[in-house]
């Protein structure tokens, strides 16, 4: 195969093991085999492609961290950014339903479910045979997730589960959806809700603008019967949902690296062989700094996800550094498509080229999983030891 | 069953090609490494054939450095079972050739599978040259290929039609376009499994050099467009007959 080059300025490929390049390189060539060829048309009907979830399975990036024994690669973080990076080449929606299956449905299974909850539903989430989605958000608890109002009360050997939650992804196709919710004590637990209980109903999210090639929606529990047995027992409190962003955000970082690539490496070639004035719109100072600015985002981007995922295998990793590269690389994603955007002229919000897409898709991402300003507070948090957003 | 299956390791095909030391050297500085394309059909097809049902033992093979050993881990990641490395820059078409038949007869493998050409040097001697090394039959630019009990049938292009070919054991068979319709792309259980399969690394038998560069060229650059109106023929006839001369 023949693989696009997207930008490597500072030789990051040299700091990759033979195995993450080849990681890199056979999940870019799926997206450029699956994805690119139908994603446009699937936007722009806002129809979700959910046949290439069982392809992703099969291809291996649901649950790439998680251990072989439950299905999963046994990949480190590396690999898993590297596969979160290609995929959202792609388009941010199928990243994100690998992001929501492994980081935020198979790890927290993985991480406080029972050995029989982890036997049940890992290896089918890993190969895709089963959708998960995370319900965390409500219609009044984005940002302030800790005054969530989905509660549950004891009942026999049930849980008796009400509430709402909100733009979740997958929740329309979902098989199971890992839920946060507090106990008569306020307690937060993670219950495993699977399709099919009495009272639980999942409406989707329409007239969407973005992402719109995965179906969003809504977890609705009414009196949701649900059985002790799937309640995630090792877990209590925010660190449970918290955990799972975590590695959630992680992954983002990357996969903003991916959009911002694919608008760049479009803008490039356009600037190379759209003509006015008798010559190339890359000979003009202006494209050359719009370029040369994108080029110099992309870079620290690299670095900067490079770095904290290799303080993740370390362990060494706090979810500080997390949230910068989240917020960091996010917005500069959205720079550079925005820039790239301009590059094209009218072009550029043409559904042949990708960027007004990918534009799109980012208006999401930079909300989702906590917001902008959010990861910045959070990064003023630690600077200072004086929380702006806890009273 | 065992094939022996050559993997190229040659540039990508996007790659920017600069030549150094005076125009003898190939600057390989920047340029990523693929499977050259042909023997990746070749092995997809024979996946494809042991995924069906067929006994077949797959080992890979190549003539190079160290480096190299990245293209021959992603042979074992799509599926093949474990790997020669012979040790050496490989120097022209006849030494590697005398290096795969080397192989060939240190073990009861069965048929040997090459791409039709490299896409570096496209010299496509590779395959005659192993066949006439062990003194076996060899079917190059193949198409179609399946096997069935002891005879292995073929197919290829010739000019006006198809011809169909079936072969004993053994033989040397090389690939070309239709071979499978689209390489197997590794899975990640794949790359994880390729991790502890093994690659023998052996020596080269040292050959007298066959060849040697004296220099290489690069294209002439493409000269500008001409433009024709669709109505005057007889101008577009003068200048493919006086300017390009091609009529």
């Amino acid at each position: 195969m023949s693989f696009l080059q997207y930008p490597d300025y500072f030789r990051i490929q040299d700091l990759l093991t033979d195995e993450h390049v080849l990681i890199r390189n056979s999940v870019r060539e799926w997206v450029d085999k699956q994805v690119k060829p139908i994603i446009n048309e699937a936007c722009q009907n806002h129809s979700s492609p959910n046949y290439l979830i069982k392809q992703m399975g099969e291809l291996g990036v649901l649950g790439s961290f998680i251990p072989s024994k439950y299905g999963g690669g046994g990949f480190d973080k590396i690999a898993y950014g590297l596969m979160m990076q290609e995929l959202e080449a792609g388009d941010s929606a199928i990243r994100s339903t690998a992001s929501v299956q492994s980081s935020l449905v198979m790890y927290p299974i993985f991480l406080f479910g029972s050995e029989q909850q982890k036997q049940k539903y890992l290896p089918k989430l890993a190969t895709g045979e089963l959708v998960g989605s995370f319900g965390l958000t409500e219609p009044n608890h984005g940002s302030d997730p800790s005054a969530m109002e989905t509660k549950f009360v004891s009942d026999g050997g049930n849980v008796i589960l009400n509430g709402s939650k909100m733009w979740i992804t997958n929740a329309p196709i979902a098989d199971i959806a890992v839920v946060w919710a507090k106990d008569e004590t306020g307690k937060i637990s993670g219950l495993i809700v699977e399709r099919g209980f009495d009272g639980f109903t999942t409406p989707e999210t329409h007239n969407k603008w973005s992402l719109r090639a995965s179906a969003t929606g809504e977890l609705v529990f009414d009196a949701v019967k649900v059985p002790k047995e799937n309640i995630l027992p090792n877990i209590a409190g925010l660190k449970g949902p918290m955990t799972c962003l975590n590695s959630a955000r992680y992954g983002i970082a990357w996969g903003a690296i991916g959009a911002a690539s694919d608008c760049y490496s479009v803008a490039l070639n356009y600037a190379n062989e759209r003509k006015q004035f008798g010559k190339s719109i890359s000979a003009f100072q202006l494209t050359q700094k719009k370029l040369a600015e994108m080029l110099t985002k992309i870079t620290a981007a690299q670095l900067m996800a490079y770095r904290v995922g290799q303080l993740l295998d370390l362990e060494k990793a706090n979810p500080q550094q997390i949230s910068m590269i989240k917020r960091h690389n996010v917005n500069m994603a959205l720079e550079v498509a925005r820039e790239a955007r301009q590059i094209l002229g009218a072009m550029g919000i043409s559904g042949d080229y990708p960027v007004m897409r990918h534009i799109m898709n980012l208006e999401s991402v930079i909300t989702y999983e906590g917001t902008h300003d959010i990861h910045l507070l959070i990064t003023g948090y630690d600077i200072t030891g004086v929380s702006a957003f806890n009273s | 069953m065992k094939a022996l299956v050559c993997i190229g390791h040659v540039p990508d095909t996007t790659s920017k090609i600069k030549f150094v030391n005076n125009n003898t050297e190939f600057d390989t500085s920047d340029i990523q490494y693929i499977v050259g394309p042909y023997e990746e059909l070749g092995l997809t097809r024979l996946l494809d054939l042991k995924t069906a049902g067929l006994d077949l033992h797959i080992t890979v093979a190549n003539v190079g450095v160290q480096e190299t050993e990245a293209t021959l881990r992603k042979a074992l990641a799509m599926g093949a079972d474990d790997a020669v490395r012979v040790n050496a820059a490989p120097k022209d078409a006849l030494f590697v050739s005398k290096q795969i038949a080397n192989i060939f007869k240190q073990a009861d493998y069965d048929f040997v599978l090459t791409g039709k050409e490299s896409i570096d040097y496209n010299s496509g001697e590779v395959d005659g040259m192993i066949a006439e090394f062990l003194g076996i039959t060899s079917v190059s630019g193949v198409s179609k290929f399946d096997i069935a009990g002891n005879t292995a049938q073929m197919e290829r292009e010739i000019d006006g039609g198809k011809e169909i070919i079936s072969s004993g054991f053994p033989f040397v068979v090389s690939a070309g376009k239709g071979f499978a319709i689209e390489p197997r792309i590794p899975n990640m259980r794949g790359i994880m499994s390729a991790r502890t399969k093994k690659i023998t690394i052996v020596e080269p038998e040292n050959i007298e050099d066959a060849t040697s560069t004296v220099k290489f060229h690069t294209p002439p650059p493409r000269p500008a467009c001409k433009k024709i109106a669709p109505d005057n023929v007889e101008e577009l006839v003068r200048l493919l007959h006086e300017e390009a001369k091609v009529i």
